[in-house]
């Protein structure tokens, strides 16, 4: 393998690699502090009630993540010719499928389940963890 | 098949089927697709073990709940570690850009010192849980826990052993083509992990305080 590569010259050898810059990183540094420390301010006073709490903090983590994937990873549509984005798209679909019916289907479970002593006090334990 | 080929080969010493279509391509050009396939099959891991988590979460036996567990300051400490070592990992990219050798060796071991922060203050916490007799055995929402905090972990300490090997590949063969790509894969490796700890910190400890 390594000798076929070596009499060519070394320019054209380099494997493309996205280009990062500064910009780059701070811009998705400074994003991502803001988006952190909203969520950890958020529950740590409680200045709202825990529904509405909920709902921003798992918002502000999908944004974060996204954020991440670009500014961090170099993401886009067009990378590895569009292959990188298309397993990506496929890992999404399986893990929210996957993650949708687990919950779904063990919620059904547990409360078609004959109720047992200490349940009685957590009948809605399942849904309130996502 | 088989005897058409030894035909050939018979009838034409030259006769070769060696692929040349490889010479088109550099090497290790399908490395970081490859690794992003990797990553990708890993975020499944995580996705099952999240799934897991999400299922169990709220099963006590009785036992202590996020609430009486969890020090958010810790936890806050530990994502800045985390997020610090994003950034200082993007500086060492830059620096490999730019191609200096040192520059990307100082800010590598620099990511590598606030991994291993991360680390030691995740290893106190498990430490302090276990101390508290909240181990993995106490409950199902505890064994879901360590299993999905732990795993990451762990894969911060594999990352920790690759980069301490990439510091020493740089140190022995510099900037050359290899050595690249793996500061490119690491590279994602590395911002990989931080994504996922965004779901850990947001499902696991923010939402675990919620309840």
């Amino acid at each position: 393998m390594s000798h076929d590569t070596h009499h060519d010259g070394h320019g054209h050898n380099e494997i493309e690699m996205p280009h990062a810059t500064m910009r780059d990183y701070v811009i998705g540094f400074i994003l991502a502090v803001i988006l952190t420390v909203i969520p950890f301010w958020l529950v740590m006073n409680r200045p709202l009630e825990t529904g509405p709490t909920v709902a921003i903090i798992a918002i502000f983590a999908v944004v974060q993540v996204v954020v991440h994937m670009v500014y961090f990873l170099h993401m886009s549509p067009k990378s590895e010719g569009g292959w990188s984005f298309t397993t990506l798209i496929f890992t999404l679909i399986v893990v929210v499928i996957m993650l949708a019916g687990s919950l779904w289907v063990m919620s059904h479970l547990h409360s078609n389940m004959m109720p047992m002593a200490h349940d009685a006090a957590e009948p809605a334990a399942i849904g309130q963890v996502i | 098949m088989t005897t058409v080929t030894a035909d050939h080969k018979a009838g034409d010493g030259t006769f070769d089927f060696y692929p040349t279509e490889e010479h088109h391509h550099p090497e290790g050009h399908s490395t970081m697709l490859g690794f992003w396939i990797y990553l990708m099959s890993d975020c499944l891991i995580f996705a099952i073990l999240f799934a897991c988590y999400a299922v169990l979460g709220g099963n006590y036996a009785a036992g202590p709940a996020p609430k009486d567990l969890f020090d958010l300051n810790l936890i806050a400490i530990n994502t800045a570690m985390l997020l610090f070592s994003s950034i200082t990992y993007g500086f060492a990219l830059l620096q490999m850009q730019k191609g200096s050798v040192k520059g990307t060796q100082l800010w590598l071991a620099i990511t590598g010192l606030f991994g291993l922060a991360f680390l030691a203050i995740e290893i106190y916490e498990f430490q302090h849980l276990i101390h508290l007799g909240a181990t993995p055995q106490r409950s199902a929402f505890l064994s879901a826990f360590f299993t999905l905090v732990g795993t990451h972990g762990l894969h911060v300490t594999f990352g920790l052993i690759w980069l301490v090997t990439l510091l020493v590949q740089l140190n022995k063969h510099g900037l050359v083509a290899a050595n690249k790509r793996r500061v490119m894969c690491l590279s994602m490796f590395w911002h990989f992990l931080d994504v996922i700890w965004i779901g850990v910190f947001t499902v696991v400890y923010l939402m675990g305080v919620l309840q």
